[in-house]
């Protein structure tokens, strides 16, 4: 029993690592640039797109340096070339023009790779089960403890980047007084066009790792893309440490919710009151926990947007 | 992200929506109005193929409609309609919802096209024999008849049946029954977890399964019995610990498309060395994911495969692969579209009603042999074949999505043993003279 916990438990938070990497670059672009990018999704589905291209050419590790890399490009250049002119125009249109270009690229991709799944496959070296983790009798694929291992690294990284580095506090300067930035001589629009890159690689890196622990199909962005803006909303608009956490959150739930056979019929019976078809509500009180499950994390979001509308660690109040 | 936005996409489907239908409005009051009986029939049959060509299903809805494409060329290519009559597909998205297939009908309807294929979801299946039988009880010279391929919820050649539905896939009546029939002599099989899609055909699965392996094999212990989302899970890891943890060394499941995909490669990923018995194996993008992991453990119960003895569709097969680049393997596509065509030209009318008569009880020689259209309940009756996953060699040669795997016969059930009592009792519209 303790054994099938602590699986579950690892997967839950292998899967919250992997959306908190793609939270974190979504979440880092809208604090800096207040632009929520619906193509953050299409990235990370670029990103496992452009890693199964580049394994099947050069093998997994080549891929998992360069198709950030390339991600980094593409998504600078969205922002040099695209996004830049549309700032002009405000908020809306940016969004519309993320939107629009989260279509493209599914569709792009479409004609590229085809509809069907590409058979991007998990490195031969981390095919198998964590050897010392067999010892208690738990199996837990070794591709997705390397899959917590990226994600860690990189949460350190990008705190390292932030906070230590020279260029990470113009970012955090820029992100609340752009104009005095500016003023100082720096280059803004530069660093918006570094972040956006950045925040892009960060997708393509998810979408590197996850893209084969899952299946690599054009539908994957639209599977992540909503549960991503739950984890960031969850979290905190632009809070990395918030993304974490509601990552982590979201990730165990899912996990744990997904098998739980525990339904309200259940707690009452435990509670001493009997529960037969003949009770009101019985087929709403039966329905197992596993069954409301791909509702939970929504259910999540619209009670924090309720309860506490900045999210867990969010700091902004508009 | 849709979720985040569906109001605009919604608003912008119901402007396209109504654009149409306006538009088709207008066209009707124009021209005469169709009169089936007198006028010489139309030399273009369009066939209205209602499947998900958007969300997480695109994939195999794309697939399959290659597989029409490639039907319908056979029979314009060989006038199997005969002389003149040529058959068109054209495509409706029902984003694998039955709300969506509804609306989609509404469009079909409007446009005057009087055949309907679709097979990728038993839910949009019910719903729509639903409304085919009100709409053809409304509106007897504008029939339509429903050409059924893939949706194989038994209750729709059973307790719903209709005149104007035709089933080419065998139903999870008929599957099921070859797949226990097939464990019932497998000692090995001892702990069996279900795991299948929360829908009706989901259910009707579980269900059948754990009816015929109560009868069969008594001994067999149902370890679990779980129901999970449809097209929306990611990660089916928690579901393979779940399967660990009860100690199940077979798992049965109709699960298709990414649902079985994700669930294979979440028990290959997890070392799961369970048996996997399934309905869908060899749909487009699961043998990818099923890989060399599932060799020998990997089983399929399916009307066709392309190393059967002395088989029929090779040349089909070998056709569509290179043409496609794409696997072939819903040759109900074909089966229904040959025996379309072979009934249109019998009765020299491409009005349903008269084809519809025409197909019940017809007999023909398929890409999988000798097939028969039961009149009774209009399901297909159809050998079936229980496969497990093997490398290429010897006389299973074809490599299947490059994987170096293919299919290999484990077991045969010829048509008679293969075929399941109905209960239908099938209310028919008078026949026409």
């Amino acid at each position: 029993m303790i054994e099938s916990t602590i699986s579950q438990m690892l997967y839950g938070v292998s899967y919250g690592l992997l959306l908190f990497m793609l939270a974190a670059g979504l979440t880092l672009i809208f604090s800096m640039m207040g632009v929520l990018n619906f193509a953050h999704a299409s990235f990370y589905m670029l990103g496992a797109y452009i890693a199964y291209q580049i394994s099947a050419w050069a093998g997994f590790w080549p891929a998992l340096v360069l198709a950030p890399l390339a991600l980094f490009a593409i998504g600078a250049l969205v922002e040099r070339w695209g996004l830049r002119r549309v700032h002009k125009w405000g908020h809306v249109p940016e969004l519309l023009f993320t939107f629009g270009l989260s279509y493209i690229i599914v569709e792009l991709v479409q004609v590229i790779w085809g509809r069907p799944a590409v058979p991007y496959r998990v490195p031969a070296e981390l095919d198998g089960p964590v050897d010392w983790l067999q010892r208690f009798d738990i199996t837990f694929p070794e591709y997705r403890m390397f899959m917590m291992a990226v994600a860690i690294a990189m949460l350190v990284a990008i705190w390292l980047l932030l906070t230590r580095t020279r260029i990470g506090l113009v970012i955090q300067a820029a992100l609340t007084h752009p104009q005095q930035v500016e003023a100082l001589g720096h280059n803004v629009p530069r660093v918006f066009m570094l972040v956006f890159g950045g925040g892009s690689a960060l997708a393509g890196l998810a979408g590197v790792v996850g893209g084969n622990a899952f299946v690599t199909e054009p539908a994957m962005a639209g599977t992540v893309g909503a549960i991503v803006f739950v984890v960031i909303v969850v979290g905190g608009m632009g809070s990395l440490a918030g993304a974490f956490i509601a990552a982590l959150l979201i990730g165990l739930l899912e996990s744990f919710g997904k098998v739980s056979d525990w339904s309200l019929a259940q707690m009452l019976s435990t509670l001493g009151m009997a529960v037969g078809p003949a009770t009101p509500g019985y087929e709403v009180l039966t329905l197992t926990l596993a069954q409301v499950a791909p509702v939970l994390p929504y259910l999540v979001l619209v009670l924090i947007l309720i309860v506490r509308p900045k999210g867990l660690l969010g700091t902004r109040e508009d | 992200m849709n979720h985040l936005v569906p109001s605009w996409t919604r608003w912008l489907a119901v402007g396209a929506a109504a654009a149409l239908v306006a538009s088709s409005a207008l066209a009707q009051t124009k021209g005469t109005p169709a009169k089936a009986a007198a006028a010489p029939p139309p030399q273009t049959v369009k066939i209205a193929y209602i499947d998900p060509m958007s969300g997480p299903f695109a994939g195999v809805g794309a697939n399959l409609l290659k597989h029409f494409q490639f039907a319908v060329d056979a029979v314009n290519s060989q006038q199997l309609a005969g002389p003149g009559v040529k058959f068109e597909m054209a495509s409706f998205d029902n984003k694998a919802s039955p709300q969506e297939t509804l609306t989609v009908l509404k469009q079909v309807i409007d446009q005057g096209i009087r055949y309907v294929a679709q097979g990728q979801g038993s839910g949009a299946a019910l719903a729509l024999i639903d409304a085919i039988d009100k709409h053809n009880e409304r509106n007897p010279d504008q029939s339509i008849l429903f050409l059924n391929y893939a949706a194989v919820d038994p209750d729709l050649t059973n307790s719903k049946c209709s005149f104007w539905h035709f089933r080419f896939d065998a139903n999870t009546d008929m599957k099921m029954e070859a797949l226990t029939t097939f464990i019932k002599d497998r000692p090995e099989v001892k702990n069996v977890f279900l795991i299948n899609q929360n829908y009706s055909h989901g259910h009707q699965v579980s269900r059948v399964a754990k009816e015929q392996l109560a009868r069969k094999r008594p001994d067999v212990k149902i370890v679990g019995d779980d129901l999970h989302p449809l097209g929306q899970v990611r990660d089916f890891s928690p579901y393979i610990a779940k399967m660990r943890a009860a100690n199940a060394d077979t798992i049965i499941t109709g699960n298709w498309g990414p649902d079985l995909a994700l669930l294979v490669r979440a028990a290959r990923d997890a070392g799961l060395t369970a048996n996997f018995y399934t309905y869908y194996g060899g749909v487009i993008g699961t043998p990818t994911a099923i890989g060399p992991a599932g060799e020998n453990r990997m089983r399929m119960v399916a009307y066709w495969h392309p190393n059967i003895e002395n088989n029929p569709g090779e040349k089909q097969y070998l056709e569509f692969k290179k043409r496609f680049g794409e696997e072939f393997y819903g040759i109900s596509t074909y089966s229904g579209l040959t025996l379309l065509a072979d009934a249109i030209k019998r009765t020299k009318s491409t009005d349903p009603l008269r084809v519809a008569y025409a197909m019940e009880g017809a007999r023909f020689s398929g890409l999988n042999g000798e097939i028969e259209m039961r009149a009774s309940d209009h399901q297909l009756l159809q050998p079936l074949w229980l496969v497990s996953w093997t490398r290429v060699g010897g006389v299973n040669r074809h490599d299947i999505e490059k994987t170096g795997f293919t299919w290999k016969t484990e077991a045969a059930f010829p048509t008679y043993v293969a075929s399941q009592p109905t209960s239908c009792q099938m209310k028919r519209p008078a026949r026409p003279s």
